[in-house]
């Protein structure tokens, strides 16, 4: 009996060996991976932690590194990803539901389809290039808030094209037969069905590329934000007729990632300090955007059943 | 059961035959369908029973690769209504269907009912009202459901959700209604009141049903198809197929010896 048993248990033992290899050369890659980042991290809030207060925050950047502050790069900030959202997800979501419930499923749909996920995949800075001979030069938009957010909308729409055709394909086609079945229009249909069971997985990808828009840097220096910036944006609520103003999307701007940018090139310590404490904002910032994409999709998981 | 004098045709299916890309499912199939009648399509699985029905809605239209030839005449205008003439959203408005899986919407089970009323641009709320629970109560679901009006359709179970569907689609007063196995998911209790709702229904409208349950079809259905591979094997009044059919195949997948 011995005899038959030995050569089966050799056999187990040694492919349980390559078994245990794989698993800790898995665990090591990952661990490398996760002390860097976290080595990286504890760095930037040892640094910048101490930095941040209430002035940091309300302060213009200064010559003295003490009085520096944030302003106008958050502002700044703010003000791009308003107008890069509200040029990204209509563009974004209109064109996803084409692709997905209207264009005919042919060579040229996936043709289109192949090229815009390349088209996710191109280095930020030719964006910005392109940005800067179209919406700079030649419809002479200004090295201004709106020219930004039209070029970080361009650079994220894809992301937003791609995650929609995603959660509208999720959707059965059982449930759209349903409504075709009573009667319901194209149009009806997606407006009663599609849309709101997608709408948690295209809310998510909107997240995700507003956070992958807000540390931008390369394509805004492209088309010429400023790096030092002691002024706010227009207000756009104004005390004279017509009471809103617009004036906003065409001043100059500098944001989080720039003003970080700028003062790491400096040769004060001082500067490098106000720096890491703009990451951690810039970190947090990204952190919370992604946290409300995660719970956003638990909570439409937990909603959709078919 | 079986109506003593020939009742009025109410569709005419003529020479149809169905292809999903170059397969074709249906071959050649012409059989009437009487007004005011339940006819089963019976049949082993496979054989291209689902298909048919979804021609009567124009269901097809949905997938680029499919393809019909023949006609379905609706009458007394006879329209073909696979007519490339004929929009499908009026053949559906006209064809209510309910699936072979019930499909209710991720929404509460008053809007599911009230989906077809709204679609067609009905805004009085006191009609929508009173139509959901009429449809609901045909379904044999209010008892179940009128406590639960606003809660989630998809927390019902399957048997509940098929009756959903069957009060979906009555919603609408369909003139046809075409049903696809509509009881395979049901307990006997449910089943016999769907049969009920049928022998009910049938005094208004002309009712069309796929069943895998051949008691099912000799108790309720006026009218009997048996399809095999695609083909229309024989159709008749159903006393006169489960009886004395006149094809060996129809003998023996009612007998139970095939199939
Ligand atoms: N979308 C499709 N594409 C290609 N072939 C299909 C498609 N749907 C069904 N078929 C084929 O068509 C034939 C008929 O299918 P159908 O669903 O009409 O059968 P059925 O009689 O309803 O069967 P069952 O009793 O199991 O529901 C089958 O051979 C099936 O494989
Ligand atoms: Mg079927």
């Amino acid at each position: 009996m011995s005899n038959q048993r030995d050569p089966i248990l050799k056999n187990i033992r040694r492919r349980k060996v390559v078994d245990f290899l794989f698993s800790l050369a898995g665990l090591l890659s990952l661990l490398f991976a996760l002390v860097t980042l976290l080595a990286l991290v504890v760095d930037l809030a040892v640094t910048g932690v101490p930095r941040i207060s209430a002035e940091f925050f309300m302060n213009f950047p200064s010559r003295f590194p003490e009085k520096a502050g944030i302003l106008s790069a958050w502002v700044g900030s703010l003000c791009v990803m308003l107008t890069t959202a509200c040029c990204a997800i209509p563009l974004g979501v209109a064109a996803g539901l084409y692709l997905e419930e209207y264009a005919p499923k042919n060579w040229i749909t996936q043709l289109i389809e192949l090229n815009i996920i390349n088209l996710a995949g191109i280095p930020s800075i030719t964006f910005g290039l392109m940005a800067l001979g179209i919406f700079v030069y030649k419809l002479e938009l200004g090295q201004s808030i709106l020219t930004a957010g039209l070029t970080l909308g361009l650079l994220v729409l894809p992301i937003i094209i791609v995650t929609t055709r995603e959660s509208v394909r999720a959707i059965p086609n059982l449930i759209r037969e349903a409504s075709y079945a009573v009667g319901a229009s194209k149009w009806q249909t997606i407006r009663y069905h599609i849309l709101p069971y997608s709408s948690g997985g295209i809310l998510t990808g909107v997240i995700i590329s507003l956070s992958r828009a807000i540390g931008e840097t390369a394509p805004l220096i492209t088309i010429g934000a400023l790096t030092f910036v002691a002024f706010l944006p227009t207000s756009p609520v104004q005390s004279v007729f017509p009471f809103v103003s617009l004036q906003w999307l065409k001043d100059p701007f500098t944001v989080l990632p720039i003003q970080m940018f700028n003062w790491l090139s400096r040769p004060q310590a001082e500067f490098h300090v106000n720096a890491a404490a703009t990451g951690i904002v810039l970190l947090l910032m990204t952190l919370v955007l992604n946290g409300v994409a995660i719970y956003i999709r638990y909570r439409f998981r937990k909603k959709m059943k078919w | 059961m079986g109506a003593v004098t020939t009742p009025s045709i109410r569709a005419d299916v003529k020479n149809l035959n169905f292809f999903y890309g170059p397969k074709q499912v249906l071959k050649n199939i012409s059989m009437p369908i009487y007004e005011n009648r339940m006819t089963a399509l019976i049949g082993p699985s496979g054989c291209g029973k689902t298909t048919l029905l979804r021609c009567f809605n124009r269901m097809h239209d949905l997938y680029a690769t499919t393809n019909y030839q023949g006609q379905i005449i609706l009458h007394p205008n006879m329209q073909n209504i696979l007519s490339s003439e004929i929009d499908p959203m009026e053949v559906r408005m006209r064809i209510g269907m309910v699936f072979q899986k019930p499909n209710p919407f991720p929404k509460s089970i008053f809007e599911n009912v009230a989906y077809g009323l709204r679609v067609r641009g009905v805004k009085k709320k006191s009609f929508i009202e009173e139509r959901v629970v009429k449809s609901l109560q045909q379904a044999g679901l209010w008892s179940e459901a009128k406590d639960r009006l606003h809660s989630h359709a998809t927390d019902m179970s399957g048997g509940q959700q098929q009756r959903l569907c069957i009060a979906r689609a009555l919603a609408t007063e369909p003139e046809i209604l075409l049903l696809d196995e509509p009881t395979s998911a049901l307990d006997p209790i449910s089943t016999a009141h769907i049969e009920e709702l049928i022998t009910e229904l049938k005094k208004d409208i002309t009712i069309l049903m796929v069943t895998h349950n051949l008691h099912q079809a000799a108790r309720t259905a006026d009218y009997t198809a048996y399809m095999y591979l695609g083909e229309l094997i024989e159709f008749g009044l159903t006393d006169k197929i489960f009886t004395t059919p006149s094809d060996t195949r129809t003998e023996n997948y009612i007998t139970g010896r095939f199939g």
